[in-house]
C-alpha cells in the first residue's frame, strides 16, 4: 500500500468525499512530506501550513454536511505568480518584496471552491522569464532526479512539488513552455490549455497575448479532473473564452482509437538529443499500440517561432512590467532625489538580469525606427505559424514532438548565453504563438533523466489530447516511476 | 516587395537609449554585456527579415473573439486595500518623491 502523500488527486477526492479519509489527514501528510523533502529541493517559497490546515478542516465540515466536492481535500501547490489575498506574491522578484495582493486569482479561487487545499507558493524564474528557474531572486530549485540539475522553468517549483510527491497537483503558467518544459524535465504531466480557457484574473502578467494557467499532475486522469474545474469563462477576465467546458474526465475515457497523431519530422531535425529522440520514437509506437494512427505533417514556419516569440513576448513584457515603478507595489528604492531617479533606482535594484534583458529587448523592438522591422514583422510571422497549425490540425487531431530537445541540464550550463537558453524552447513556443493547447507526458528516460512527449491540439480541443494521453498511460508506466528521494 | 532593414549593431549607446525609455538605471558593465547579448538575439532574429510578408496580416493575440461588456462599474476593489499594498501610502493616496528635479 502506497503512502498517503503518493495518492493521486482523483483518489484523494473520492476518499475524502466518501469520508474514508479526512482532508485534515491529507493536508497533514502533504505538509509533513514538504518538511521532509523540500529542504533538499527548494520548490517552495512559502509554505502555508496554518492556512492549509484551516481550509482542510472547512472541507471536512462541508463533506460532513453531505456535500460532494470535485477536489475534496486535494493538496495543491501554486506558482508564486498567482495572487492569494493577503499573502505574499513575489513572482520570484525582489521588486515585489512586501507586496500582498488585495485579491485572489480566479484559478486559485475555483480550485478552493471545489475543495482543494493550497499548501504553498512555489519558486519560479523571475516574472516567469526563464527555462531553468535559475532566474529566481530567492532560491535555486533542484531537479529531484538529479539535484545538480535544473528542474526546467519557469514553473520549476510547481513541477518539482508534484515530481517529489509534495502535492498531487500544482498550478503553473505557460507563456512559452513554462508548464510543459519543466513537466518534461521533472517527469510529470503538464497541461497548457487553449489561450483564453482559464481566467487570468489575479495572474501577474508577463506577455498578455501568450500567458495561460494550467496544472501539473502525475497522471492524465488528474490533469483532466483539475482542468474540468479550472477552465471556464470569468467576467473578471475579458480574454477568457466563452466556449463550453466539457467534463474532461469523461471525455478522456473515449480512448485513442480513431485519433490521428501528426509528426512534423522536418521540424525535428536539429539539436534534439539522441536519447530524447529515441524515447520520442518509442512513444509514437506506444501511441500506435494504444490505437492512434501516426501520420506525417509539416509546420513550414515553426523554425521561426523562437525569433518571433522573443520579439512578441519581450515587447509585451516591457509594457506589462512598466507598472513596477516603486509607486503602487512592493519595493521602492530609498533616497532618490526626484521621481525619475526613484523609478530608475527601484527598477535597477528590483529586477534581475534576465528581466532587464527582456525589458530592454522589448523596448528596443517597439522603439521608433525598429517597430516595423521587428515587432510588426514578428506579428505577421505569428500569423504564418498559426496557419501552419490550422492546416496540420486538419490532417490530424494532435501534433506530436518531444517537449524539450534536451533533458535537464546542469546549473549554470546555459546562464552565460541567453540565446542558448532561449533555443531550448523551440518545441514549446509555437503553441503559445498559435494559442493552441499542449500536453506534456512523461515518455521514458535518457541517461537517467525524464523525457517528455508533447501533444498539441486544435483550439478548445484539450479533450483529444487528454484522450491520447490517457490511452498512452494505459499502455505505458513511465508516469508511475518516481524519482529516488 | 521584400521589406528589409539592414541590421543595426547594438552598441552600449543603443542600450543606454533604450534603458532611458524603459526607466532602467544601468551600470557601464551592464550596458556592455546587454549590448552583446541583445546583438546576439537580434542577429538570430534576422532570419524573419527575409520572409515575404506583405500579404500576411499581423496577429496581435490568439483570442477567438473580441468581447465587450457594458461600461458600468462592477467588482471594484476597496480603495483602502489597494492603497495599503503600496510602499508609501498616504491615507487614500500614493506618496511619491518630487516630480521636478533639482
Amino acid at each position: 500500500m502506497s503512502a498517503l502523500w503518493q495518492t493521486s488527486a482523483s483518489a484523494v477526492a473520492e476518499q475524502v468525499n466518501s469520508r474514508a479519509l479526512s482532508a485534515t489527514e491529507v493536508a497533514r501528510s502533504a505538509l509533513d512530506r514538504i518538511a521532509a523533502v523540500d529542504p533538499a529541493l527548494d520548490a517552495f517559497l512559502t509554505v502555508l501550513a496554518d492556512r492549509a490546515m484551516a481550509k482542510a478542516k472547512a472541507v471536512d465540515e462541508t463533506v460532513a454536511r453531505g456535500q460532494r466536492l470535485r477536489l475534496a481535500g486535494v493538496p495543491v501547490a501554486v506558482k508564486d505568480v498567482l495572487d492569494i489575498e493577503g499573502l505574499p506574491t513575489t513572482c520570484g522578484s525582489r521588486i515585489l518584496e512586501g507586496y500582498r495582493p488585495p485579491f485572489t486569482a480566479t484559478a486559485v479561487a475555483r480550485l478552493e471552491a471545489a475543495g482543494a487545499v493550497v499548501v504553498g507558493k512555489t519558486n519560479m524564474d523571475e516574472f516567469a522569464m526563464g527555462s531553468s528557474t535559475e532566474n529566481s531572486a530567492y532560491k535555486k530549485t533542484r531537479n529531484p532526479w538529479d539535484r545538480d540539475r535544473v528542474p526546467g522553468g519557469s514553473s520549476g517549483g510547481s513541477a518539482v512539488a508534484v515530481a517529489a510527491s509534495m502535492a498531487p497537483v500544482s498550478l503553473g503558467t505557460d507563456t512559452g513552455g513554462s508548464i510543459r518544459q519543466p513537466a518534461a524535465l521533472c517527469g510529470v504531466v503538464g497541461l497548457k490549455p487553449t489561450y483564453g480557457r482559464v481566467s487570468r484574473y489575479g495572474l501577474v502578467a508577463f506577455a498578455s497575448s501568450l500567458d495561460q494557467v494550467g496544472p501539473f499532475t502525475r497522471d492524465v486522469r488528474d490533469a483532466a479532473l483539475v482542468a474540468s474545474v479550472l477552465c471556464g469563462m470569468d467576467p473578471m477576465d475579458a480574454t477568457s473564452a466563452t466556449e463550453p467546458v466539457p467534463d474532461f474526465v469523461e471525455a478522456m475515457g473515449a480512448g485513442a482509437k480513431g485519433l490521428k497523431v501528426g509528426v512534423p519530422w522536418s521540424f525535428l531535425t536539429e539539436g534534439v538529443d539522441e536519447g530524447v529522440m529515441a524515447a520520442f520514437r518509442r512513444a509514437l509506437e506506444d501511441l500506435r499500440s494504444a490505437g492512434a494512427t501516426i501520420v506525417e505533417v509539416s509546420l513550414p514556419h515553426a523554425h521561426h517561432a523562437i525569433a518571433t516569440y522573443y520579439i512578441v513576448a519581450t515587447a509585451e513584457a516591457s509594457s506589462n512590467l512598466a507598472r513596477y515603478d516603486g509607486v503602487r507595489f512592493g519595493l521602492r528604492a530609498a533616497g532618490a532625489k526626484d521621481l525619475r531617479g526613484m523609478y530608475g533606482e527601484t527598477r535597477d535594484r528590483g529586477f534581475g538580469p534576465e528581466v532587464k534583458r527582456r525589458i530592454l529587448l522589448g523596448t528596443f523592438v517597439l522603439s521608433s525606427g525598429y517597430y516595423d522591422a521587428y515587432y510588426l514583422r514578428a506579428q505577421r510571422v505569428r500569423t504564418l505559424i498559426r496557419r501552419d497549425f490550422d492546416v496540420a490540425l486538419r490532417a490530424c487531431d494532435a501534433v506530436a514532438t518531444p517537449t524539450s530537445p534536451v533533458t535537464a541540464f546542469r546549473f549554470g550550463e546555459k546562464t552565460d548565453n541567453p540565446l542558448q537558453m532561449y533555443l531550448a524552447d523551440i518545441f514549446t513556443v509555437p503553441a503559445n504563438l498559435a494559442g493552441i493547447p499542449g500536453l506534456s507526458l512523461p515518455c521514458g528516460h535518457a541517461g537517467g533523466l525524464p523525457v517528455g512527449l508533447q501533444l498539441l491540439g486544435r483550439p478548445f480541443d484539450e479533450s483529444s489530447l487528454l484522450r491520447l494521453g490517457h490511452a498512452y498511460q494505459q499502455v505505458t508506466h513511465h508516469h508511475e516511476v518516481l524519482p529516488p528521494l | 516587395m521584400v521589406y528589409y532593414r539592414p541590421m543595426a549593431k547594438v552598441t552600449s549607446e543603443t542600450v543606454q537609449h533604450v534603458a532611458n525609455l524603459a526607466r532602467l538605471s544601468l551600470t557601464e558593465e551592464e550596458r556592455s554585456t546587454f549590448a552583446l547579448q541583445l546583438d546576439d538575439v537580434l542577429s538570430y532574429a534576422e532570419a524573419i527579415q527575409k520572409l515575404e510578408l506583405a500579404d500576411v496580416p499581423p496577429m496581435s493575440h490568439a483570442g477567438t473573439v473580441e468581447r465587450f461588456r457594458e461600461d458600468s462599474p462592477a467588482g471594484e476593489l476597496p480603495h483602502e486595500k489597494v492603497v495599503a499594498a503600496a510602499p508609501d501610502p498616504a491615507e487614500r493616496l500614493f506618496r511619491v518623491p518630487k516630480v521636478l528635479g533639482g
